[in-house]
């Protein structure tokens, strides 16, 4: 399975705001949480009470930048599958193990068929598959398709476990392949990026870049003036001021 | 092959337990998924008022927290030296018979010799009550050295704090300031508002040395120099003053503005307002040219009013502000240097504050009446919300800087009106509504009242007759007044060196006393296991409850172990610290949703054991059998006046909230509710509410108090003034003469700003600070196998200019020293910092064996607690006395006015962090090697 | 990228095994019974314990048979079918060669080109991937194919054709390193296109502060001081010293079994850097390869 769908019905992905995401990291953990309960093999810890290294679907990494001018800035950012439209860990998938689905574009590994060779984690830029270290599969980033179609969950519900934990709402899911959709407008509205244009993968989840950081250094100090200009220079005359406007009131 | 068939409907467990998640102070609402009698998955509460169905990483890693290996099993008795960690397991009855026995002749002769101190639990009208009860008046949570300035100062000036008890309108606001705030206890609220605030377009400003987290997101950053927010503050007050930018409708009506101060230096009323007979504050009517009630329904207060009487000349207390903050101290120019901020940028703030409060100010179509009987037939609002945190809080001038930031508030007009900042209830409350301290105790008998409160003058100190301090951690003394929460972080150093005086035994719950909740850790845990010159230790006895085998259980003689969140009852009651909302009064319990597969007990119902083996009032029946058989009994038949009791909802019939009888359904009615009650403010209550007879009658009617009790706002804090005219040398009740300079000094009764943390020493200059990570619960999330991996060490993190002065490359370390010690410790750099502060996360290092973690855990070796450079006491003056390191006027531990010096060394050969705290030996075992958790 | 013992090993044996056998098919010699036997042990030890060192590198093997049936896409796929058509055909060939003593020449011919794909999907594996800048190049597979060819031509004992080829090898390999330090650069990939962001960028925090296996896997990085001594080495174990003990020493065992221990050693070490010194660009989000950025 290896090939990928000639084109996909839906193309299900996330949509992750750099503006808003506080790096508070309660994605990562919820993601391990339902992916250890749930959809395949779970998630294991190495040596968890010492020197801990376990497998994590979704991990948030922070940066630092230094603009041309002005204050460094902090940027939290949350990565995990992008949902590849030319994805190529799946056509590297020597076992078929690998593939993407045809009828919503989530790129899946079936670890049933997995020998646990890693060749996919190398063909995937972004570093969104691990081999879990217990069962020997590659784990990566379901999309919770056991979450989003979970007919014994309630309809509200049914979207990914980090979507629904992100506390500042910095997390979007839905059809990017549908122009009309919440994520396409927001995308759209936001200007949405693909990661690493250049590895041609042609990621299905959005990123959107944070707002202009700063900006009340810019604005003209002839704007901003007439908000504090003095009602008067003397202590005597603040007080008059204050009877006129007490008057006024 | 075709693509496999999958199974997209897996059931998801078998019944979901709704209960309250205990990772933080936070309380959300949890949906604990139940597969096979265990724990398989956690999610948040979609209903829940707190959290609206989202959790934070410590939440849906409670499912690793609940399984740690490091949960105690049984009750301990030590049998190593203290700090060892070598101990005997023992059953219940054992454990109550050795506290029975320390405890029953200290209350028979000398209650006071027991100090009962608790951490950041939230049963504390629960465990003050049992404490009250026993008779001694050593008792407080940990509000002392966390943030009771934030709360002090808040409830002094208005009625009402920051913390957890009040929000940002985050649906209005358009201009969000943000003080020194790292997570906060509102940690899922404050996201969700962040998230809010950015989808409506509006402009979050951080005020913050650290540009991380909430500060990383926030549109514009300003890197304060540490301890100095209440000049910027003030320099924004200046701003807007002078330019007429205040909201005087709203000073005239609502805050004591227009109230009329004893402006002659000679009386002996200097400072204090102006009352009529009736003890109520009087205002210089603009109409009637006379003096009038402030609350008269036709009274026009004229903030500018000057009256003198008996040839004694009153002002206003607007005019004593338009004294001090016009002055030119305040300038932008003039506190520019001192902030770090230029003055531009203070100036472009201001205006934008203005901009918005008044350019933008919003008005709900929603009537309501004032207390003076005036009806208002809209609300207006002025969307410029702020909050704050321990960055202000933890500073020596932080109670003043606190009320800075709330006169700036409530000058713009936006405290409790749309589109600022609301209160939740039981706030508005002002600190005239709440209990004074009470300390006077004998054998055998309860204390006379609440231990903790506020103070409104020297006579409210807890002082004894000899003028001595009547508490272990002198609280309410001269050397700081008005420490409303007490001052936990002294317990045991006073203890230790017995001054005001010795005690027997030290009784801790829920707080890792002996690592990161001290200051001077490696000092403390010398001091904990100190002995005289007999061998005995110096503090004899510790008992200890923690649920986990943390730093603090290797210290203690015994230790009652407690269940994990999930194994028991508690109770987040409105008596206490509740789950409000601005728009809602809201509590919440715990419930055994698993029952404890150890010999362990939840402490509360421990304690219930406890009081009743000493036959404590309240306790027990009148014929000596014990009242209540756990603390699920006492949640629902317990009441505080009659009618109110630990919870407002499905009281009496089932039908009744916030007043009526004990219900014994009540659980099984939050229980099937998702574990909380909602009671929803009418919407004319919802803003307004300290003046809005709406609120006040809503309040009344649901119990928070007994008659409505509307008031103003005080921006002139008569308690501070008192003590300053003590100080001056007035009244019978005097300060000894080395504190006279420093009351008179930093209890202004208007907010000033002080230079923190004493005098300034030429070597250590720059600024050392710690953040509490979002994913870290202090020292708990240590043991947390999920958490754990993402902060399992900490650097110390250094500004470009330091990092490139010193010749900083990656993977360096640095000695880092203050006036008290050093500590050797791994470095990184991060530009987006204030250009004089280093800083790391709070409390990721760990002692080795503590916890149930391996011996190579990066935390007990790459990891570090900044608190080895924090003294308890300030540097010594050659006079003699202890000072504490502490703000003057509240007593909060001063944690963030630590300065040290930065010394660039090579990286010790081990790569450990200095210093080395020893190792304790684990009474729990070693956590497993590999960790695959799923429940089949 | 992590230079894996397993997967070194089986690259460099198995390379040399199947350009053995290519030169063996071609009847470069033409040998048969006991010698034939000799060779052929040779090179089915050498490629046979090759691949099955890469078994180890597998973390669920017992599903390595399902790596057979995506050969459509997966040039990790056609490497097995290449591989195992190669020794099946090459199998036949030898077993007429050595117990026959008959020569089936276009057998030889269709074995040696097997084998040959099998060295080229081999080095596909890593051409193909552009998250590897320096292995997605040209060059790689003629390194991979020139290595193999090498190594066959100095056990079949063609000593001329070895010398071209080492000399070959070298200049292929010395071409792989120019062209590879420029392939991250080239490929464009830099913390800015990777987080988008602008400005001059640079890692805070990493997502966890202990490794996970991607650090492991991926991020290795080797110090450069270390790389260049390791370069000469190689080169000079690989061609030089080869050619020089075949032209100082001529044809004989003890120089040949001398050149082909060099050659093996200079392979391995070529190889150990040629992962040691990739730069996956998953890197970018770890901090790494930051220096190339343009602020
Ligand atoms: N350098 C520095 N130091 C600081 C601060 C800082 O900012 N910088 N902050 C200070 C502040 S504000 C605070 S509040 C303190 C916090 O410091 P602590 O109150 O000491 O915080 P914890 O580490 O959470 O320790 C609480 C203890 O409670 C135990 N515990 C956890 N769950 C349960 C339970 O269910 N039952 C019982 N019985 N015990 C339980 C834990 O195992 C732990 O031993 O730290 C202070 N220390
Ligand atoms: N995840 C998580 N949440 C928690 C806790 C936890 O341990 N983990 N602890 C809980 C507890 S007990 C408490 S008290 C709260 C505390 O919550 P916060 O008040 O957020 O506490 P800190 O992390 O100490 O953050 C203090 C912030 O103030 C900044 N700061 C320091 N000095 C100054 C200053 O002079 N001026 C300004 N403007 N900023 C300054 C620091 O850089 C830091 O960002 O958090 C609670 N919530
Ligand atoms: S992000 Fe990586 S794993 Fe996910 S589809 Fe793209 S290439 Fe594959
Ligand atoms: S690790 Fe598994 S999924 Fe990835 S390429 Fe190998 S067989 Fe396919
Ligand atoms: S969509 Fe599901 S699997 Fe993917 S990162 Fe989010 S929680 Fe994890
Ligand atoms: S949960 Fe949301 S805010 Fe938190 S790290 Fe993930 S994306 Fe960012
Ligand atoms: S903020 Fe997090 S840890 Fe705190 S109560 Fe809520 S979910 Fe639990
Ligand atoms: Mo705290």
């Amino acid at each position: 399975m290896t090939a990928l769908p000639e084109a996909t019905t839906k193309k299900l992905g996330l949509v992750i705001d750099l503006d808003t995401c506080v790096g508070c990291h309660a994605c990562v953990i919820a993601c391990k949480g339902w992916n250890t309960q749930n959809y395949g093999v779970p998630l294991s810890d190495q040596d968890p009470y010492g020197q801990a290294s376990g497998t994590f679907l979704n991990r948030i990494h922070s940066y630092q930048v230094q603009p041309a001018t002005g204050a460094a800035q902090t940027t939290h950012f949350p990565k995990s599958c992008l949902h590849c439209e030319d994805a190529p860990c799946v056509t590297v998938c020597p076992t078929g193990a690998s593939y993407k689905r045809a009828e919503d574009g989530i790129v899946l590994v079936n670890e049933d068929a997995c020998m646990g060779c890693g060749l996919c984690a190398w063909a995937c830029p972004y570093g969104a598959r691990e081999v879990d270290e217990a069962a020997g599969v590659m784990k990566k980033c379901t999309l919770c398709v056991d979450r989003i179609y979970n007919e014994t969950l309630p309809e509200i519900d049914r979207q990914p476990a980090c979507v629904r934990t992100c506390p500042a709402g910095a997390r979007h899911f839905g059809d990017l392949g549908d122009p009309d959709s919440d994520v396409s407008r927001l995308v759209a509205d936001r200007g949405g990026l693909d990661l690493m244009p250049e590895q041609g993968t042609k990621p299905v989840n959005q990123y959107l870049p944070p707002r202009p950081r700063d900006t009340l250094d810019d604005v003209p100090e002839d704007v901003l003036a007439p908000f504090l200009a003095p009602v008067d220079e003397t202590p005597q005359g603040f007080l008059g001021w204050l009877d006129r406007a007490l008057e006024k009131l | 092959m075709n693509q496999p068939v999958l199974d997209l409907s897996p059931q998801v467990s078998d019944e979901i337990r709704k209960t309250t998640c205990y990772m933080c102070a936070c309380r959300c609402g949890i949906d604990v998924h139940i597969k096979d009698g265990k724990v398989a998955y956690i999610q948040g509460n979609r209903d829940h008022p707190v959290n609206r169905g989202v959790l934070c990483a410590k939440g849906s890693a409670g499912i690793m927290q609940h399984n740690a290996p490091s949960r105690l099993r049984a009750p301990m008795k030590r049998t190593g030296p203290r700090g060892s960690g070598q101990f005997e397991e023992i059953g219940w009855d054992e454990a109550y018979a050795i506290a029975e026995g320390w405890l029953r002749p200290i209350r028979e002769t000398a209650p006071e010799k027991l100090a009962f101190f608790t951490g950041r639990d939230q049963s504390q009208s629960f465990t003050s009550w049992w404490a009250q009860a026993f008779g001694t008046p050593n008792y407080a949570a940990h509000g002392g050295f966390c943030s009771v300035n934030m709360a002090a100062g808040g409830i002094y000036t208005m009625g009402g704090a920051f913390w957890e008890f009040g929000q940002p309108d985050w649906d209005r606001t358009r201009l969000f300031i943000l003080f020194g705030v790292a997570e906060d206890h509102d940690s899922n609220p404050i996201k969700m508002g962040l998230g809010k605030i950015k989808k409506n377009g509006a402009r979050v400003v951080g005020v913050n040395p650290v540009r991380s987290g909430y500060n990383a997101i926030a549109d514009d950053w300003f890197g304060i120099t540490p301890g100095t927010d209440g000049l910027l503050i003030l320099s924004l007050v200046h701003c807007l003053m002078k330019a007429g930018k205040i909201d005087l409708e709203y000073l005239r009506d609502f805050t004591d503005a227009p109230v009329l101060i004893d402006a002659d230096p000679a009386s002996p009323k200097h400072g204090l307002a102006l009352l009529d007979d009736d003890g109520h504050k009087l205002v210089w009517d603009r109409t009637e040219k006379r003096a009038r009630c402030y609350d008269a329904p036709d009274v026009n207060p004229d903030l500018a009013g000057v009256w003198v009487v008996d040839g004694i000349r009153h002002r206003t207390v607007f005019q004593h502000m338009a004294e001090k903050y016009l002055s030119p101290e305040y300038a932008p120019e003039a506190v520019a240097a001192r902030t770090g901020i230029a003055a531009p940028r203070i100036r472009a703030l201001a205006a934008e504050i203005a901009r918005v409060a008044f350019d933008e100010a919003i008005e709900l179509p929603i009537p309501w009446t004032d207390f003076r009987g005036r009806r208002h037939e809209t609300m207006k609002g002025r969307p410029v919300a702020m909050h704050a945190m321990r960055g202000i809080s933890a500073h020596a001038n932080g109670f003043q800087t606190c009320r800075a930031l709330h006169l700036l508030q409530i000058i713009i007009g936006s405290v409790e009106t749309p589109g600022g900042f609301r209160f939740k209830p039981p706030y508005p409350k002002p600190a005239t509504a709440h209990p004074k301290p009470h300390r006077r105790h004998a054998p055998n008998a309860p204390l006379d009242g609440p231990h903790l409160g506020f103070v409104h003058g020297p006579e409210d100190l807890a002082l004894r007759d000899d003028g001595t301090p009547a508490r272990i951690d002198k609280a309410f003394t001269w050397e700081n007044p008005m420490s409303a929460h007490g001052m936990m972080h002294m317990v045991i150093s006073n203890a230790h060196a017995g001054d005001p005086y010795r005690i027997d035994t030290l009784f801790m719950y829920m707080a890792n006393m002996a690592w990161n909740s001290s200051m001077n850790t490696s000092g403390t845990m010398a001091m904990l296991s100190d002995t005289d010159e007999n061998g005995d230790y110096v503090i004899p006895h510790i008992i200890y409850s923690d649920a986990y085998s943390s730093e603090m259980v290797a210290y203690a003689d015994l230790i009652l172990p407690d269940t994990t969140y999930l194994e028991r009852h508690d109770c987040i009651s409105l008596l206490d610290r509740p789950i409000c909302e601005a728009e809602a009064a809201a509590d919440a319990i715990r419930w055994p949703v698993v029952e404890p597969d150890r010999n362990v007990r939840g402490f509360q119902s421990a304690l219930i054991d406890l009081g009743a083996r000493l036959g404590l009032p309240g306790f027990v029946n009148d014929d000596g059998s014990q009242k209540f058989a756990d603390y699920a009994d006492y949640m629902v038949r317990h009441e505080r006046r009659p009618g109110i009791g630990p919870l407002m909802g499905w009281r009496g019939n089932g039908e009744e909230t916030g007043r009526g009888a004990p219900n014994p359904q009540q659980l099984d009615r939050y229980i099937d509710n998702g574990g909380f009650c909602v009671a929803h403010i009418p919407e004319a209550a919802q803003f307004y509410k300290p003046w809005n007879m709406a609120y006040q009658e809503w309040a009344v009617e649901i119990g928070l108090f007994d008659k409505a009790s509307p008031y103003l706002f005080t921006l002139w804090c008569e308690p501070l003034r008192r003590f300053q005219l003590a100080a001056e040398g007035h009244g019978s009740i005097q300060p000894p003469d080395h504190l006279r300079d420093r009351i008179r000094a930093t209890m202004d009764p208007l907010p000033i700003w002080y230079p923190p943390g004493g005098a300034e020493d030429g070597e250590y200059t720059v600024h050392a600070l710690t953040q509490r990570p979002m994913a870290m619960y202090h020292s708990w999330g240590g043991q947390n196998a999920w958490l754990r991996q993402i902060h399992g060490h900490n650097p110390m993190y250094l500004p470009t200019d330091l990092w490139e002065r010193h010749g900083f490359a990656q993977g360096d370390w640095a000695r880092i020293a203050s006036p008290h010690g050093n500590i050797t410790v791994p470095v990184a750099h991060m530009p987006a910092l204030n250009g004089n502060t280093i800083w790391t996360w709070n409390a990721i290092g760990k002692r080795r064996g503590a916890w149930g973690l391996h011996d190579n855990a990066p935390e007990s070796n790459e990891g570090f607690l900044l608190n080895h450079l924090i003294h308890e006491l300030m540097p010594p003056r050659g006079d003699g006395m202890r000072w504490s390191n502490s703000d003057p006027i509240t007593g909060q531990a001063a944690w963030f006015d630590l300065k040290v010096k930065v010394e660039r060394v090579v990286a010790p050969a081990d790569r450990v962090t200095r210093p080395d705290t020893g190792a304790q030996a684990s009474p729990v075992g070693k956590g497993p090697d590999e960790l695959a958790w799923v429940v089949k | 990228m992590q230079p894996a013992p397993s997967v070194i090993i089986f690259s460099t044996l198995s390379g040399a095994g199947f350009g053995l056998l290519f030169f063996l098919g071609l009847g470069l010699p033409v040998v048969t019974g006991g010698i034939a036997f000799g060779f052929y042990l040779i090179a089915y030890v050498l490629a046979v314990g090759g691949l099955l060192a890469s078994v180890f590198h597998l973390k669920n093997p017992k599903n390595a048979w399902l790596s057979y049936s995506q050969w459509r896409t997966s040039w990790l796929s056609r490497e097995g079918w290449a591989a195992v058509l190669a020794l099946l055909v090459m199998g036949v060939f030898a077993l007429f060669q050595v117990f026959f003593g008959v020569t089936l020449a276009p057998l030889g011919w269709l074995g040696a080109a097997l084998s040959l794909t099998t060295v080229f999907t081999t080095a596909m594996i890593y051409t193909q991937l552009r998250t590897v800048p320096r292995w997605n190049q040209p060059a790689t597979p003629v390194v991979f194919l020139t290595a193999s060819l090498a190594g066959g031509a100095l056990l079949s004992n063609n000593p001329m054709l070895a010398v071209i080829l080492l000399i070959l090898l070298g200049a292929a390999v010395l071409f792989h390193w120019w062209k590879g330090d420029r392939r991250f650069a080239e490929a464009g990939s830099t913390i800015g296109t990777a987080t988008q962001l602008r400005g001059r960028v640079s890692l805070w925090e990493k997502p966890h502060t202990g490794e996970n296996y991607l650090t492991r896997e991926m991020v290795f990085r080797v110090a450069r001081k270390h790389a260049v001594k390791l370069r000469v080495i190689a080169l000079v174990l690989m061609t030089p010293v080869p050619v020089a003990l075949i032209l100082l020493f001529g044809a004989h065992h003890l120089p040949v079994a001398l050149a082909v221990l060099s050659y093996v050693a200079g392979v391995f070490a070529q190889r150990w850097l040629f992962f040691a010194e990739a730069e996956h660009v998953v890197g970018l989000y770890y901090g790494a390869h930051t220096g190339r950025q343009v602020a």
